[in-house]
This record gives structure tokens, C-alpha cells and sequence, in this order.
């Protein structure tokens, strides 16, 4: 029986052999060093922040596995012998295979900051850094402050963290205004006042020159290379971003650039050796997607593609169009088709905008200005239809027919305020036209693209 | 605010300890003639029954409650023996005249009903001599205490949004020791209540002027449970309006399930008695309301003029035509997290404790096995007593109609719905009844599940398979693993709470009602992989 040795149980690896096992009777292993069942890494911050508990994390109860014929073993991939296909762990022993999955996901970056080592110093990717954090800052008194470097996703997550536990935080953002590479600046700035809201010392335009370590080689105080200010502090989060955990393929003959390189049928150069998740990244970029998509929702794509090709169905890897989500403290956002920030807006392109007077709410549609196609949209504190907004995508529809058919999209729980009359009004005025809202059909809902 | 908070938490256990403390104090004891009245009121013609109960309940001794309590069912137990020998005898003697006439002698009822009856007019002492102030240290400082220590919490808790901070960090809601305490108290609460009435005699006294001003009549401990019911739920009401104000769904169903409760089952019924009106829940629907069919509720009613003829009709009708009807239209939500008493203390009440549902399939097996079996058990009591009452027979295929009533309202009446069901909270979480136990929630079940527009939809594959909606699950049920397949959510269990929605950091699950093409999608799924993929994998 064919043996599929997966490296990584993350929702990648998890999700390729979920569905392996689906579609055949190979032989399954899966490989982990950080926890031996799979859990949701989206979750640990919920942990920390007393909302669950680990087990809860967890999607499949721990029977599932011994259930489903999936073995799983807990060691470190030293080295891959692509000649022999045989994989050395770090404690000596070895596992053969027949194909092997490489979904080892992604590590923290540093940037060679001095003191990027010291204890008291962590990233908020794995698990050990949610015991780290739980080591170092417990509560207030033992962390009177904490300093957060890198201003994206992980970043605010780390900060609401620790602002459950009424830990002062500093917040260090390279950019001019939070995520503003990715927002457009409406939305970025919304972001800003809120974490302010929040009483998080929000630094912009701040980086990281050095951390400072006290005698015993703990974290003291960071500075900043702008002013040179010295912060003190008894923990220091690092959230620059991530990017793809390969060391122990460098030596295998595997290509790789930043991740493993594949092709669209997720292969690599090597036969019988594929990777998926975030450690894989394409040779040719996919749309305007990024070559390496650090994405829950493309980790469990591709482990659903590849697993079809495993399984002698050869699909390739066709992620529809872009969406995805996150919160941001107490808002929440949404994004379908493509919003670029105001720097990389394309030729042609232009945005719709609406914010609330009152609420942290905004939405803003990019559109084209001559062919008035509709391209995306961002939401913020309003929950949109998944599926509306690809149907729309697929059939190319207009900023007008978009708004005009905005009820349709709309998914926030019953009974809220509904702003699409306020909406539409706002585009009226600003383009002179007359469309008018049409009620939510749950017809239109359901017919396909 | 912390210190207004703790200023309240203090008022409120004070207000409890007085509230527990009241059991403790009074006397009670009867004067010759107020035993004579009582004796020839209820009709009791053992010449023993008098006798031991003037030497046990006609003193100048202070008998606390315990005392008194045990004095008087020693001595209906002394005259039942005492006829139970003699029946014995004759019966030995085969001397059936002498031993039919002995039954006339003997007292049915449980022994602390009857203790609670007599108890009710001995009572003596401060409490029953001052009501409202003691209802001011008890109930008073109870609701002052508890909104003290909740109504910072706007201020406390900051932003409005998610407020689950600390939860699984703090021993009352982590199934620590606090959690245990309030277990135990809830669980003798329950036992007193439901087996023990008489030692609960002294809160009846401190309700007695409000009774009096609502029904015309002194407090029974029914009254007692329904208004500490309706005040628990108010109180608790306002916590839930502070801790989900941004959700407008929470607030207008918190809003409906205090009114259904203090309308409804409180106000309604007590008004109706005192019009000399049977009182009745309208909202109440059998199964739920175990005892509807009855023969005592079925001649009561058949005896009370049009309205009782109006309140049969009606509840027969709630339960085959209005509730099937609005479960198809709204799911089973409109009657289990919007209108249910058990469901509106499960909702407020119940609240802090909604985690500690079990998610394991185990559980979900348990769940079907045994909330069926109680809809079959219930029905099965219901067939039997009918045929009885309409065939005046006492048994039907060898199922006594007496004992088949008591031990429905014994083991589930009390036990599971009352015991287990509420005094399990801080542990096994808010809805081990409306899960396990409920028969009205099965049928709504059966309904939902097969022939219902509800569905909480999944928003394609926006899902990040964090697992706050399993968590926070009140029914047990395993959101995360349809969410993170992109299935919508059609499970008889679910009470459409809502709060799965709420705790969504990503905006995947939205409570809908809608057309039934489509309601259930396993294969139809939009993960976000391209449609053509999607239609091989379906192909297969």
C-alpha cells in the first residue's frame, strides 16, 4: 500500500489527509513536532485570552485520528532523502515514504534586531509561544509592559491579548498608519483611532533598532530608531510578519526560493515530493495573488486539491477569487475581489466609499471608472454574503448592480441596522445617478453563477 | 467601579445568607382550637391523628421548623400505622367490613406536604411578623447587590462587542470551587423545593402580602419558586443586555423571554386565580406541561365555564397547530430561546455557564437516545392516563395510570427538569434539560430537523475553524465542524440562541429563515476553490 508521509498537521496537512483517507485507503502519517493532535492556530489568542481552553481548539476529537487509519507522529524532520525516500528525524530514526507532503506552514520572521533572542522575546505563531507569553506575561504586575513590533494581523491580535490582561501595551508600526499597505487609508485610520480606543500606546512610523537585556538576560527595554527612545518593557512580541518554515529541506534537492517552489499541481521538482500551505509558493503568481499565501483558507484549498491529484484524480490548484476576513479588536472585516490601498491602485481604478458618522463601520468598492466594473470590496463592521459577492465577481457585474442589489449581499444577524439605504444615497450624490435599492430575494440569493 | 462592584457582590451574598438564614428562625406551634379548625377543615377523623397532633404541635415549646416538621409527619405516620395494622388484622381475620371501614382513617399525601399545610398556619416570629422589611433584606438586597455588581460592567467591560475575557480563568465559570458552591446550593434549593416544601415555609411568609395583593391568596412555595423565577430573570436579564449590547438579536430576544416569563407564566396565571379562574400558562405547551392532560387539570378545566373549555381547546391546539406551524416558519428558536420559561432562565440565568456543554459525539449520541425516549415516555403516560380518565379504568395493557403520573412527574418532573436540569448549570452548563430532557424540544426537534425555512447559514469559506461557536454552544452541538466544511447548520437541537453568530470573530454564521431548496448543502459547498473543482469533486 502506497505510504503519504505529510510533514506538518497544520490545516494544510490536516486537510490533505482528511481527504486522502476520504478517497482511498493509503497509508497515512502525519508528522508534528509542536502538538501531536491538530488544533486551530487562529485560536490560541483565545487561550490567553480566557475565551477557551486548548482542548477546544481542537476540531477532531483525539479518537478521530486512530478512527480515520491517520497515524501521527510526533518528531523534527532533520533532513529529506529525496534518492531514497526517507526522511531523518533529529532524534535518529527515519520513516520511509512513497509521497511525501511537505506542509510545515510558516515561522515568525526577525530582521537580525539586536536582542531578537533574549527571553521575554516571542513571536505568537505557535503553541510554545502561547506558553512562552503565559510564562512572561501572566498579568500586569509580573509585565508592566509589553512592546509590540510589526503592525499587521498577528500584531493586533497580540495586542488584544494582552490588553484582556490589562497589560500596558506599545505598539510599534513601521508604516505611517496601521496596515495602510493593504487598506486604503479610510480604513486604515479607522483602525488607528480604535486601537487607540483600546489604550494602546500606538507608535507609528516606529521601528524596532534594539532590545536591551537586564543582567540575568532578560528583555529590560527596547529602543527606537527614529527617536531613540527607550521603552521599558518585560516583553516584546514580534509580529513582522511570517514567512515559510523550510530549514530542513535546504539540503534535499528540493528547490526552493522563499518557500518550497511548486507548480500549479502543487509538485516540485522532485517527483512524488509536493508541497501546500504556507510554505509552498508558486513559480508563477496566480492572478494577483502573492507566489506564497500564508491564508488559512488556501492551506485548506490546497490540501483539497492536492489530495485529489494523490488520489489519481490530477487537479490542479485554481483558488477562485480572493476573499478573506479579520478582526481587528472589535471590528470586523471582510474583504471579496480584489481593494488595493491608494498606492497600488491600477490604471482606471477608483473606490466607492462610505463611512459611518458614528459606528466603526465603512465599506469601500473599487471599481473600473470607464467599464464600471465592480473588483472588490472592503467591509468593516458589516458581515457580507460570501457567495453573493463571488457570484457578482464571476458574472462581472457593475458598482451599480452591486449596490443596487446590496440587500442581497448583506449578512449581519437579524435585527441590525441596515445601512445600504444610507449607502446608496452617498453614490447617488456622488455620481449623480438615480439607482434605486432593491429588496433581498433569497431567488437571486440562491441562483448560481 | 471595581469597589461599587464588590460593594454589590457583598450586598447580594449578605441578601442570600439572610434569604437561607430565614429557614432557621420562628417558632411554630398551634393552640388547641386552631388545631380543632384545622382538623375538621381537612376532614380527618382518626381519633389517634388528633390526639398525636395536639401533643405534638399544641406546646409552648419554641419548635423551629426541623422540629415541628418531624413532630407532625411522626404523627400522621403513628395514625397510618396504627390503620395499617388494624387493615392488616382484619384482613388476617377475613373480616372485610371491619377492615373497609378502617380506610376512612387513613391520611394519603406525601409527609411534608402535609407538615407544609399545618406548617403554613404555625408559623411565628420576625419574619412572618415583618414581610416587607424582610423582603427588603432578603429579595431587596439581593436585586440591589446583583445590579451593582452587573451594571458597572458598562463601563468595566469597555468597547461594546465579544466580552469573554477571563472566562475559563475565572473559578466560577471554570467549574472551580465557586462554581461547585453555587452547584450545591442550586441542587438542595431544588431538593427543599421540590420534596422538602415545609423547611422553605418562612419564605412563603415574607411573599405572603404580595400574593395577597396579585391572587388574593398567601404565598404557596410555587409562588415563591415562580417570583424568585421572574426576579432572577430580570436581574440576570440586565447582565445580558450589558454584556451583548452591539447585537440587536440578543437584546430583542432577552427582551421577549422576560416578557413571555413575567407575563405569562407569572402575572397571567396569578390574575386568572384571583378572578377564580383556573391559572394557566398560555404559553406553556404539553409535552412540556406534563400534567395538561391530567385527569384533576382535565375535570378542573371541564368545570370552569368557557374559560376552561377555551384554555383546553387552546392548549391542544399550542401544541399540534401553533408550534409545529411556527417551527416550520421560525425554527424551534421562536418557542426554546424566545418564549420558554426553562429556556428564558437557561438564557439569562444560565448565561455565564453556556461553555460547559459537552461537544463530544458521545455526548450527541446520549442527547438523541435519551430526549426521545423522554418524548416516548411522556406520551406513553399521556395515552395511559387519557384512556383511564375516558374509560374509568386504573390501568391500560398493565401500566397504572397513578403510578405511571408519579413517576414521570417524580423522575423527569422534578429531578431532571428541576434538579439536574438547573442545579447542574455552573457544571454541565445551562440547557442539560432542554438538550437531555425536554419532550417539547424533541418534537420541535423532529420538526426543525425534517420540515423547517431555519438554517444558520455558513458564509462560504470565510471560516478560520477557531471553534468560538462549539465553545460557546449552549446545545452542545459542534458548529465549527459544518462551518469549517461550508455546510450550514440543520440540527434538531439548536435553540437558535444565536450567540454561535455573535462570538464569530470572522462573520461566518447567520441565523436565517428561507426557502427549504438549499437549506441543507453538504455537497454544495463554496470553500473558495474554483467552481469547475468543486464540480469534480461533487461528480465523484
Amino acid at each position: 500500500m502506497e505510504h503519504i508521509v505529510i510533514i506538518g498537521n497544520g490545516i494544510s496537512g490536516v486537510t490533505a489527509a482528511r481527504h486522502i483517507r476520504k478517497n482511498s485507503d493509503k497509508q497515512i502519517t502525519i508528522i508534528s513536532k509542536e502538538n501531536k493532535y491538530f488544533f486551530s492556530r487562529t485560536a490560541l489568542m483565545y487561550i490567553y485570552m480566557g475565551h477557551m481552553k486548548f482542548e477546544h481548539t481542537q476540531p477532531y476529537e483525539n479518537w478521530f485520528w486512530e478512527k480515520n487509519n491517520i497515524s501521527l507522529k510526533e518528531a523534527f524532520v532533520a533532513n529529506i532523502n529525496t534518492e531514497k525516500k526517507v526522511l531523518d528525524f533529529s532524534n535518529g530514526e527515519h520513516l520511509s515514504y512513497d509521497k511525501l507532503i511537505i506542509a510545515s506552514g510558516s515561522k515568525p520572521n526577525k530582521f537580525g534586531w539586536p536582542g531578537q533572542d533574549l527571553e521575554g522575546v516571542m513571536g505568537m505563531y505557535h503553541k510554545q509561544d502561547l506558553e512562552n507569553l503565559e510564562k512572561y506575561a501572566p498579568n500586569k504586575e509580573a509585565c508592566k509592559r509589553a512592546v509590540i513590533v510589526g503592525g499587521g494581523l498577528i500584531g493586533i491580535e497580540l495586542a488584544e491579548m494582552l490588553r484582556s490582561r490589562d497589560i500596558p501595551v506599545t505598539f510599534l508600526v513601521r508604516e505611517s498608519s496601521f496596515w495602510n499597505g493593504v487598506l486604503p487609508a479610510q480604513e486604515s485610520e479607522m483602525i488607528n483611532e480604535h486601537i487607540k480606543d483600546h489604550h494602546i500606546d500606538l507608535r507609528l512610523g516606529a521601528n524596532l533598532k534594539e532590545i536591551k537585556a537586564d543582567e540575568n538576560g532578560k528583555v529590560k527595554s527596547i529602543i527606537i530608531e527614529e527617536t531613540g527612545e527607550e521603552i521599558f518593557c518585560n516583553v516584546v512580541g514580534l509580529t513582522a510578519g511570517v514567512s515559510p518554515n523550510i530549514n530542513f529541506v535546504k539540503e534535499s534537492g528540493i528547490a526552493t526560493n522563499r518557500g518550497v517552489l511548486v507548480n500549479r499541481f502543487l509538485e516540485t521538482n522532485v517527483k512524488d515530493v509536493y508541497a501546500i500551505g504556507d510554505c509552498a509558493e508558486q513559480h508563477d503568481a496566480i492572478g494577483q495573488r502573492r507566489n506564497i499565501e500564508a491564508v488559512w483558507y488556501t492551506g485548506r484549498m490546497m490540501g483539497e486539491t492536492l489530495a485529489q491529484t494523490i488520489c489519481g484524480n490530477k487537479t490542479a490548484y485554481k483558488p477562485g477569487h480572493w476573499f478573506n476576513s479579520a478582526k481587528f479588536l472589535d471590528i470586523e472585516y471582510q474583504t471579496y475581489g480584489w481593494v488595493f490601498s491608494e498606492r497600488g491602485l491600477k490604471e482606471g481604478e477608483t473606490y466607492f466609499q462610505w463611512r459611518h458618522p458614528k459606528d466603526y463601520k465603512c465599506i469601500t468598492i473599487s471599481f473600473h471608472k470607464e467599464s464600471r466594473q465592480f473588483i472588490g470590496i472592503n467591509t468593516f463592521g458589516i458581515r457580507m454574503r460570501h457567495e453573493i459577492f463571488d457570484k457578482w465577481l464571476t458574472e462581472n457585474q457593475s458598482i451599480e448592480y452591486v449596490l443596487e442589489h446590496l440587500a442581497d449581499a448583506n449578512f449581519d444577524p437579524e435585527f441590525y441596522k441596515l445601512h445600504e439605504g444610507e449607502i446608496m444615497e452617498k453614490f447617488n450624490q456622488e455620481n449623480g445617478t438615480n439607482i434605486k435599492l432593491q429588496k433581498k430575494s433569497w431567488k437571486r440569493i440562491f441562483s448560481k453563477a | 467601579m471595581k469597589a461599587i462592584k464588590y460593594t454589590g457582590l457583598l450586598l447580594f451574598l449578605i441578601g442570600l445568607a439572610i434569604f437561607t438564614g430565614t429557614i432557621f428562625t420562628g417558632s411554630f406551634s398551634l393552640t388547641q382550637t386552631e388545631l380543632d379548625n384545622y382538623i375538621q377543615e381537612k376532614g380527618y377523623k382518626s381519633e389517634i391523628l388528633k390526639t398525636e397532633l395536639k401533643n405534638a404541635v399544641v406546646t409552648n415549646k419554641s419548635l423551629n421548623i426541623f422540629e415541628f416538621s418531624s413532630r407532625v409527619r411522626g404523627a400522621f405516620e403513628t395514625s397510618n400505622n396504627f390503620y395499617d395494622a388494624l387493615i392488616a388484622k382484619y384482613d388476617a381475620e377475613k373480616n372485610w367490613d371491619k377492615k373497609g371501614e378502617q380506610y376512612q382513617y387513613k391520611v394519603y399525601g406525601k409527609p411534608h406536604t402535609l407538615s407544609y399545610n399545618l406548617a403554613k398556619k404555625a408559623g411565628k416570629g420576625y419574619v412572618r411578623d415583618n414581610a416587607g422589611l424582610m423582603w427588603f433584606l432578603t429579595f431587596g438586597l439581593g436585586i440591589i447587590g446583583a445590579l451593582l455588581f452587573i451594571l458597572p460592567n458598562v463601563i468595566l467591560l469597555g468597547k461594546p462587542g465579544i466580552k469573554n475575557n477571563g472566562i475559563y480563568l475565572n473559578s466560577a465559570t471554570n467549574r472551580g470551587a465557586i462554581a461547585w458552591l453555587v452547584l450545591v446550593y442550586l441542587v438542595t434549593f431544588y431538593l427543599v423545593l421540590y420534596f422538602m416544601a415545609d423547611y422553605a415555609v418562612n419564605w412563603t411568609y415574607i411573599l405572603d402580602p404580595i400574593s395577597k395583593a396579585l391572587n388574593g391568596g398567601e404565598a404557596s412555595q410555587w409562588f415563591v419558586y415562580g417570583f424568585l423565577y421572574c426576579v432572577i430573570m430580570l436581574t440576570m436579564g440586565v447582565r445580558m443586555y450589558i454584556k451583548y449590547r452591539h447585537n440587536k438579536y440578543q437584546i430583542v430576544r432577552t427582551t421577549s423571554v422576560l416578557f413571555f416569563q413575567i407575563v405569562f407564566a407569572f402575572l397571567i396565571p396569578e390574575i386568572m386565580t384571583s378572578l377564580n379562574m383556573p391559572g394557566y400558562d398560555f404559553k406553556n405547551a404539553f409535552p412540556l406541561d406534563y400534567d395538561f392532560f391530567f385527569d384533576w387539570n382535565i375535570e378542573n378545566l371541564t368545570n370552569s365555564g368557557g374559560i376552561g373549555i377555551f384554555i383546553l381547546v387552546w392548549g391542544i391546539l399550542l401544541t399540534l397547530v401553533i408550534v409545529p406551524v411556527m417551527v416550520y416558519f421560525f425554527g424551534k428558536r421562536w418557542y426554546c430561546s424566545w418564549v420558554c420559561g426553562c429556556g428564558g432562565l437557561a438564557e439569562t440565568l444560565g448565561d455565564p455557564y453556556r461553555q460547559h456543554s459537552n461537544k463530544s459525539l458521545n455526548a450527541w449520541k446520549l442527547e438523541r437516545w435519551l430526549i426521545h425516549s423522554v418524548l416516548v415516555f411522556s406520551l406513553v403516560m399521556t395515552i395511559v392516563t387519557l384512556y383511564c380518565y375516558f374509560s374509568g379504568t386504573e390501568s391500560l395493557i398493565g401500566i397504572k395510570s397513578q403510578w405511571i403520573k408519579d413517576t414521570y412527574s417524580f423522575l423527569i418532573g422534578a429531578w431532571f427538569a428541576g434538579v439536574i436540569g438547573t442545579g447542574f448549570y455552573p457544571i454541565f452548563g445551562n440547557r442539560v434539560w432542554c438538550r437531555f430532557g425536554c419532550p417539547l424540544a424533541a418534537y420541535l426537534g423532529l420538526v426543525q430537523r425534517f420540515k423547517s425555512r431555519f438554517r444558520i447559514t455558513t458564509n462560504g469559506g470565510q471560516c478560520i475553524s477557531c471553534g468560538n461557536c462549539s465553545t460557546y454552544c449552549e446545545q452542545g452541538i459542534d458548529v465549527r465542524s459544518y462551518a469549517q466544511k461550508g455546510e450550514n447548520i440543520v440540527r434538531a437541537s439548536c435553540v437558535g440562541c444565536g450567540i454561535c453568530s455573535a462570538v464569530c470573530p470572522r462573520g461566518v454564521l447567520k441565523l436565517e429563515n428561507g426557502p427549504e431548496t438549499g437549506r441543507i448543502n453538504p455537497t454544495d459547498v463554496l470553500l473558495g476553490n474554483d467552481v469547475d473543482l468543486m464540480q469534480l469533486v461533487n461528480k465523484k
